[in-house]
């Protein structure tokens, strides 16, 4: 299935390289943060924050020296839509990075590539080339007097939290990606210091469609807080598995209508860090004001054991955090250690609910996204799944 | 240090750290200490934070690795779809446990947290070569293309006889 044409009504249809960076350089900035902002266009990599306030406020800051950078990290399990947007529809994430590059007065863009996507460095690379035969990236671009621009490919090496802004501007930098302090936000002091955007790829390839075709037709699709549409990587238990767009506001039921999933019994929303949605739920919409995600979806049918799929969960934050701040450091091993109480049936419930208080602490009390989230499935999958995981006991262990 | 590595980047400039390691990598297959040194001195930072930077990422090997680095995707659409017992059946196959290599130095055992290619779960990656939807019983004859000459060439005869009749 992955070689078939995609179809979709925003980020797959039809887009003619060069087109947006042409319609853009023939406005003024100002008009395409207007048009941005009319399309109301918020962060794809799951966070949901408004790429025109952004943009806004990088292309405020008052400094010689600006970057954009494209996350291109995809470290979340269970997602692979950016790697499909980079090896098929590279002209919409450097058309988009081109544009930002003209909208914020950044005259470098660097795109932090997954270490484990290192293949497809080389491809990339004479993309890049050829775009700057065409003019299209390079000096004086499109004949624009004094808009240059060129971008860098930069390799992640394998760390989950470097997907986090700051911690991907530390591991520019060169240093342990751990995530940094806020304020100051990267918008004002990022990479070397210097005011920074930091995209996700899907985001930046919307920009091109949004230039070409305008703010008012995106708005169009997805629902009135989340507009446009949404790549979302589907795996696990079903027929075809691989990347869809479907419009924001799509329920999940209608998703795995469409790859053919049969006994559904949970769907993972949002990759590790994210909720597990049961049964009961699936009318629930796709959306950043419902279950909101960075794309990844993974279906689970009857025959698996939740315990297990909240233990590999575990078992990735616990490997992954990166030991900086306390309630994520040891929030997660004491989280994993309660999965291992359940599966061997040697836990009391007054410990069990004291452990998803941990886990709601953790939420608020973490430095970065990666502690912030990592109790979602925690909470979630027992809350959800309680009948199935708590039943064996019997409640003989319990209060 | 291979030649030509370090003046590829400008020098004491230790926002290069992390592409030097990588390049460092690439040529040798792990970060060999007297390197660590050089990379260090050239940048102007103490081998320490070099060295704290390089055990960080997971990406980066402090050991050498054998010929081939077979990688198994343990990450959650993997693990539902079983490859828990492909590891077992790969540490079997192999004699050795995941982030060891075998004495021959043929084959380094690693897992990831996430290969990133869920839609064709469960992965296995060899070198440059990826397989999916991989059952334990290809386990043996995947391997066997990875293994030396002599001994693989037997070993195919005998399990093209199983693929058969399994077929």
């Amino acid at each position: 299935m992955e070689t078939d044409k995609r179809k979709g009504v925003v980020l797959f249809s039809e887009y003619n390289r060069g087109e947006g960076i042409k319609k853009a350089i023939a406005q003024s900035r100002e008009d395409i943060l207007f048009e941005i902002r009319e399309s109301k266009l918020k962060g794809r990599g799951g966070a949901g924050f408004p790429t025109a306030t952004k943009w806004m406020m990088v292309a405020a800051a008052n400094s010689e020296e600006k970057y954009i950078i494209c996350n291109a990290d995809e470290g979340e399990p269970g997602t692979f839509k950016d790697r499909v947007l980079l090896l098929e529809y590279p002209q919409l994430v450097f058309d988009g990075m081109v544009i930002a590059g003209y909208v914020i007065g950044a005259k470098k863009g660097i795109i932090y590539l997954r270490g484990e996507y290192e293949y497809m460095k080389k491809s990339l690379e004479d993309y890049l080339e050829t775009m700057e035969k065409d003019n299209l990236l390079g000096k004086d671009i499109l004949g624009k007097k004094g808009l240059n621009f060129e971008i860098e490919i930069r390799m992640g090496s394998g760390a989950y939290v470097c997907g986090e802004e700051t911690a991907l501007i530390e591991s520019l930098e060169g240093n342990r990606g751990e995530a940094r302090n806020r304020p100051p936000f990267p918008v004002t002091t990022g990479y070397l210091g210097k005011p920074t955007t930091v995209n996700n790829v899907e985001t930046l390839a919307s920009i091109p469609h949004i230039v070409d075709k305008g703010g008012v037709w995106f708005k169009k699709h997805g629902t009135d807080k989340s507009t446009g549409s949404k790549l979302f990587s589907v795996s696990g238990d079903c027929e075809k598995p691989g990347v869809y767009e479907l419009p924001w506001g799509s329920k999940i039921s209608e998703l795995l209508d469409l790859v053919g999933a049969k006994n559904t019994k949970a769907v993972q929303v949002g990759g590790a860090s994210g909720n597990c949605i049961p049964k009961s739920q699936f009318q629930r919409t796709l959306a950043y004001e419902d279950a909101a995600t960075g794309g990844s979806i993974m279906i689970f049918n009857e025959s698996r054991n939740m315990l297990h799929v909240l233990k590999n969960f575990m078992e990735f934050f616990v490997e992954e955090s990166c030991g900086q701040c306390t309630p994520c450091r040891i929030g997660n091993v004491k989280l994993l250690e309660g999965v291992k109480m359940i599966e061997k049936k040697e836990f009391t419930f007054a410990y069990i609910n004291q452990l998803k208080d941990l886990g709601r602490t953790m939420q608020v009390a973490s430095k970065c996204g990666l502690g912030q989230s990592s109790p979602n499935s925690f909470i979630s999958i027992l809350e959800n799944f309680k009948e199935e995981i708590f039943n064996g006991n019997g409640g003989h262990n319990g209060k | 240090m291979k030649k030509g590595i370090l003046e590829k980047y400008p020098p004491k400039d230790g926002n290069n750290l992390i592409a030097l390691l990588h390049e460092v990598h690439e040529a040798f297959g792990y970060l060999p200490k007297d390197d660590l040194r050089a990379i260090a001195e050239y940048v102007n930072l103490p081998i320490t934070s070099v060295y704290d930077v390089a055990a960080s990422y997971g990406q980066f090997r402090l050991t050498p690795l054998g010929k081939n680095v077979v990688r198994i995707c343990r990450g959650t659409v993997c693990h539902v779809k079983k490859s828990a017992s492909l590891l077992t059946t790969l540490e079997n196959e192999l004699g050795i446990k995941a982030g060891q290599t075998t004495q021959d130095k043929n084959f380094t055992l690693e897992t990831v947290a996430c290969i990133g290619a869920c839609s064709i779960a469960p992965v296995i990656n060899i070198n440059e070569d990826y397989y999916g939807r991989v059952v334990i019983e290809e386990v043996p004859i995947i391997l066997a293309k990875y293994k030396k000459e002599e001994i693989s060439k037997n070993r195919i005869k005998k399990l093209n006889g199983i693929e058969n009749q399994t077929a």
